[in-house]
């Protein structure tokens, strides 16, 4: 079987997610203990996420409050009145045999997010059915290396905030999922609601796919939707839907099986082998007998407090970008690129635009040096070395004409690896100034040693002139390659 | 006078006044236990050098001069369906033998914090559940009025050591009458609180939206003193009421005049036995002598009751019960046993997370699920687990479920529409006094119907409170039910006060308690 397909499909694949994200609390939901990740085995736990007897929730008000601010970025109604229900199921990780979730009143539904992509290639407006909150469940691993095959449970992990985020199947490629994914987590992080970090699953994707296959006589036939589950990240997500369109299509093709004859179909990403496999189907686990959670009170939300969460959360990402390109003039894909990076970099840009003035230049030493060395680096743009105000400098001697840009570039490079201040690097790199009578005689004498290059620019190759510079910056470093050859082609005139 | 034949009252304040040593009382009261209790079988654990430590440290802090606790010295006695730390907590099943908890329950906490000495643990149905006290893998509980009887549940070992002496006071909990109706077959005075007014943090859960902890006691004023110091806002219930609690004692003996009694007519139709219905009338006419009116109202939908209280407690138990699984803590089925076919026991599948699947695992672990919740479990536990999982399932739950609670909002409005009218409601408490151990455990259906007079003042979400007013030709106490409107406590409590000033009922002791000669 193919996995990939490249040229234009025959059908439609239509897609919908299902995300799950940990809230950015510092407690539980449901009790105090700490959501820390990595800490020992079974450490952060109580009577009540151990699901002891007699123990009861009491709802962290944050996790609500963090949870309702994703929903107002997304623009989702927030119900007024919202419950708790319990889902009852049997796992060894679920200690209290149900998890307390929400079923049929949500705290909020009803909203959308927009694919962004700057290029222009991908718009499209993906709806929100529902945004709601539940608590995680504990972490169940299957070890075989004592020879029995024990299964050991971490309840650490046990009661933590979850915000399970639905859309409607609205994404119509593997690559609009994994756009719209991006922009997801980006407006989560810069709201402060998740670090979405995947390695440590606070951010998990299920996805739920089928394919639109285009019939004779206009009708459309519809293949079995299919859950994909098991993808560790967003490239995986693009990966295993592409896999699955294509797998689909096969499938319709040698068994016409169309949507609403089988039942809803699970299967998992096997990432090294680049492949979907059939889960089995759990129809016990299918009736969960939600009903209302009696120990919690339901939760009412008022406009006021609405209006509060509204004003305390910040800009979301669609609208910073539209902000940063009105203020500072640059290109929206420029404004793409830094709000993409997080709400840091977007500050470290603002400051060094503050300082030079022009934020088509602060951008592009923001994408050209700033971003591509901190990749290199790695780490946070906060704690990198360079710092604005340096930056600044630098860029400012450029225009004073103390040194050009690629020798700026290097006095950058120098302070970064440094540490030194842009001063020390300066003077240690011996760049000074250049004056006049010292590059009339620098160019007179490559001009006496360059008898050709007179004589094409004299034969109106002025372009023959920056062969000159090279040669110029070999003798003295510090020269500025434009009024080399400002000063050459003026010289070669007078002759 | 001997500390067991004092009040509640009286004993707190003799120890108060030093007339009495802390120790002293909680011997008298463990001496007793010693004595009687291989006969009743009230209690599931004495915490004999416990509660001696307890007391002689109160004696200490005494003769320091360091201030008291409200209930200084007063031997209380817990229903196992509290967690205690030092104590096991077993909710009488064989599921949670030897369990200890970790922590204690809001309720007992307060006791230690006021200076109670908590004795031991009382026997009761397993989980709360039923109405004789026969549920209880540990044996029954015998009625210290006729030891062939039963005491009445589910909190049938905390009335029955009431009753027979062997505490002054005792804590029980009430999810559809199981405080009131074991404390009107055993002739003391019970009351469940308001839903919300004490806190249930720490009580094995049974259905959740009725369980109530409240006191027992032999009077109202000594349940009045218990009250006081158990009620009262935890930020660890969610469910808990912020409201202020009042001083419970403080306005007992104030006259009843104005306050208006109803009774329903309804509740004295077939079924309630002639003997019950004779001493309840008997009593709404020492209210009337004491002031109070009485008034005749209707309660429509009160037949409903018991079909709405068997299916949402139930439903709710289902989940709550959920948790005994085998897996952390209580009963687990014997390893050995999980899988004769397949020496070695589970197959783990690795790299699977939750819900994975992995058939070796799996069918091991619902195997170990199954047999560890068939050996834990009695059957009237897995009878009602059985109703509420079916009630919550996928095609019943409009029918039943939801079903239910719409008639439980019906039968509250009916409480608000007769608190209109009056300020109480009367009647009894149950339809016969103490009926025999064995008589009706083969029936469940005729035990459901123990309840109903008193499943609907959960329902509600009200209080109501149950003493004796009377006792049958062969020497049974019959037990006197009042309900009052959210937070009414104190009315409660005053007029079972100024009932048990006019008559003596509450005092008479069965014979088993008389001291030995």
């Amino acid at each position: 079987m193919t996995a990939t397909l490249t040229a234009a499909v025959p059908f439609t694949t239509v897609i919908g997610l299902e995300v799950h994200v940990q809230l950015q609390t510092r407690t539980k939901l449901f009790c105090g203990c700490a959501t820390t990740f990595g800490a020992a085995p079974n450490t952060q736990v109580c009577p009540t996420c151990l699901g002891l007897p007699g123990s009861l929730p009491v709802m962290n008000r944050t996790a609500f409050e963090l949870a309702v601010r994703a929903a107002l970025a997304l623009g989702c109604k927030i119900a007024p009145f919202t419950k708790w229900d319990r889902k009852n199921y049997f796992y060894p990780d679920l200690p209290k045999g149900y998890q307390i979730s929400q079923f049929d009143l949500p705290f909020s539904s009803q909203g959308a997010l927009e694919v962004v992509d700057p290029k222009g290639a991908l718009t499209r407006n993906v709806r929100i059915t529902r945004v709601h909150l539940e608590e995680d469940a504990g972490k169940s691993m299957h070890d075989e290396t004592a020879g029995t095959g024990d299964t050991r449970i971490d309840l650490n992990r046990a009661g933590t905030p979850l915000c399970e985020i639905v859309s409607e199947p609205d994404l119509r490629s593997p690559q609009e999922a994994r756009a719209w994914l991006n922009e997801l987590k980006l407006l989560l992080v810069y709201l402060g609601v998740s670090d979405c970090n995947m390695q440590e699953g606070s951010l998990r994707v299920d996805a739920n796919v089928n394919l639109h296959i285009p019939c004779d006589g206009g009708r459309i036939a519809k293949t079995p939707i299919v859950e994909i589950k098991n993808m560790n990240s967003f490239r995986s997500v693009e990966r295993a839907l592409v896999y699955e369109s294509a797998r689909q299509y096969e499938e319709w093709q040698a068994t016409k099986a169309e949507m609403g004859k089988t039942p809803k179909q699970t299967r998992g990403w096997d990432d090294p082998a680049g492949v979907t496999r059939a889960q089995r189907h759990k129809e016990e686990s299918s009736d969960y007998r939600y009903f209302p959670e009696p120990d919690l009170v339901p939760v009412t939300v008022s406009e006021e407090w609405l209006a509060a969460t509204r004003e305390a959360m910040g800009d979301p990402p669609s609208v910073l970008r539209e902000a940063l390109a009105a203020t500072w003039k640059i290109p929206p894909y420029d404004a793409d690129v830094l709000v993409n990076q997080g709400r840091e970099l977007v500050s470290y840009f603002e400051d060094l635009a503050g300082r030079v003035g022009e934020g088509k230049v602060a951008s592009n030493w923001m994408q050209q040096d700033v971003l591509r060395t901190l990749n290199e680096r790695g780490g946070s743009i906060d704690d990198f070395p360079v710092r604005p105000a340096a930056v600044a400098d630098i860029i400012g001697r450029v225009a004073k004409g103390d040194f050009d840009t690629s020798r700026a570039r290097e006095i950058f490079a120098e302070v970064l690896a440094s540490g030194r201040t842009v001063d020390d690097v300066v003077a240690s790199m011996g760049i000074a100034a250049v004056d006049d009578d010292e590059l009339i005689s620098l160019c007179r004498e490559l001009l006496a040693a360059n008898p050709r290059v007179v004589a094409d620019v004299q034969g109106g190759k002025e372009q023959a002139a920056a062969g000159l510079i090279g040669q110029a910056k070999k003798k003295n470093p510090n020269v500025n390659p434009g009024k080399v050859r400002a000063m050459c082609l003026e010289l070669i005139r007078q002759m | 006078m001997q500390p067991s034949d004092m009040s509640a009252v009286d004993l707190v304040t003799a120890v108060r006044h030093g007339d009495l040593t802390a120790l002293r009382a909680t011997e008298a009261f463990l001496e007793r236990i010693e004595r009687l209790d291989g006969q009743i079988n009230a209690f599931l654990s004495v915490d004999r050098e416990g509660a001696l430590r307890t007391a002689a440290a109160i004696d200490e802090k005494r003769k320091k001069g360091q201030p008291l606790g409200p209930l200084a010295g007063l031997p209380v006695a817990v229903k196992d369906a509290l967690c205690t730390f030092d104590q096991p907590t077993t909710c009488a099943s064989k599921m949670l033998a030897g369990f200890r908890p970790p922590y204690d329950a809001e309720v007992v906490a307060r006791l230690r914090a006021a200076d109670a000495v908590i004795v031991g643990k009382t026997n009761m149905d397993e989980f709360a559940m039923g109405g004789s006290n026969e549920n209880s893998a540990f044996g029954p509980v015998h009625n210290p009025w006729d030891l062939t009887r039963a005491p009445g549940g589910s909190s049938g070992g905390s009335a029955a050591c009431v009753a027979a002496d062997m505490a002054p006071v005792a804590i029980g909990s009430d999810t559809g009458g199981s405080i009131r109706q074991p404390a009107g077959l055993c002739g003391i005075t019970g009351l469940k609180p308001t839903y919300g007014r004490v806190s249930r943090r720490g009580l094995v859960a049974f259905a959740s939206s009725l369980d109530q902890i409240g006191p027992m006691a032999r009077s109202a004023g000594d349940c009045a003193l218990l009250l006081e110091t158990i009620a009262g806002h935890d930020p660890g219930d969610a469910t808990s009421l912020e409201s202020p609690v009042p001083p419970y004692g403080a306005d007992l003996d104030r006259p009843l005049e104005g306050v208006r009694i109803g009774r329903v007519p309804a509740h004295f139709g077939a079924g309630l036995c002639p003997e019950v219905a004779h001493a309840v009338e008997e009593a709404f006419a020492a209210f009337r002598a004491a002031g109070a009116t009485i008034i005749d109202i209707d309660m429509p939908h009160a037949d409903a009751g018991v079909a709405t209280y068997y299916l949402i407690a139930p439903c709710e138990a289902s989940s709550n019960l959920a948790r005994y699984d085998g897996a952390h803590y209580g009963h687990r089925a014997e390893p050995g046993r999980l899988h004769p076919a397949e020496p070695g026991g589970h197959r783990a599948e690795p790299g699977k997370g939750s819900g994975a699947s992995g058939g070796g695992f799996e069918s091991a672990l619902v195997e170990m699920y199954c047999r560890s919740r068939a050996e834990g479990f009695g059957p009237e536990v897995k009878r009602r687990i059985m109703l509420g999982t079916y009630a919550l399932s996928a095609g019943y739950y409009d029918a039943y479920y939801a079903k239910a609670l719409k008639v439980r909002r019906l039968i509250r409005q009916d409480y608000l529409d007769a608190f209109e009218k009056v300020d109480l409601i009367g009647g009894p408490v149950s339809a016969t006094a103490a009926f025999k151990l064995g008589e009706k455990s083969g029936d469940p259906l005729a035990m459901y119907l123990v309840d109903l007079y008193t499943v609907c003042t959960n329902l509600a979400g009200v209080g109501g409170i149950s003493f004796p007013c009377g006792f049958t030709k062969g020497g049974l106490p019959i037990g006197f039910q009042l309900q009052a409107p959210a937070l009414a406590e104190p009315l409660l409590l005053r007029a079972t006060d100024r009932y048990q000033h006019l008559t003596d009922w509450h005092r008479r002791r069965p014979a088993i308690a008389a001291r030995p000669r």
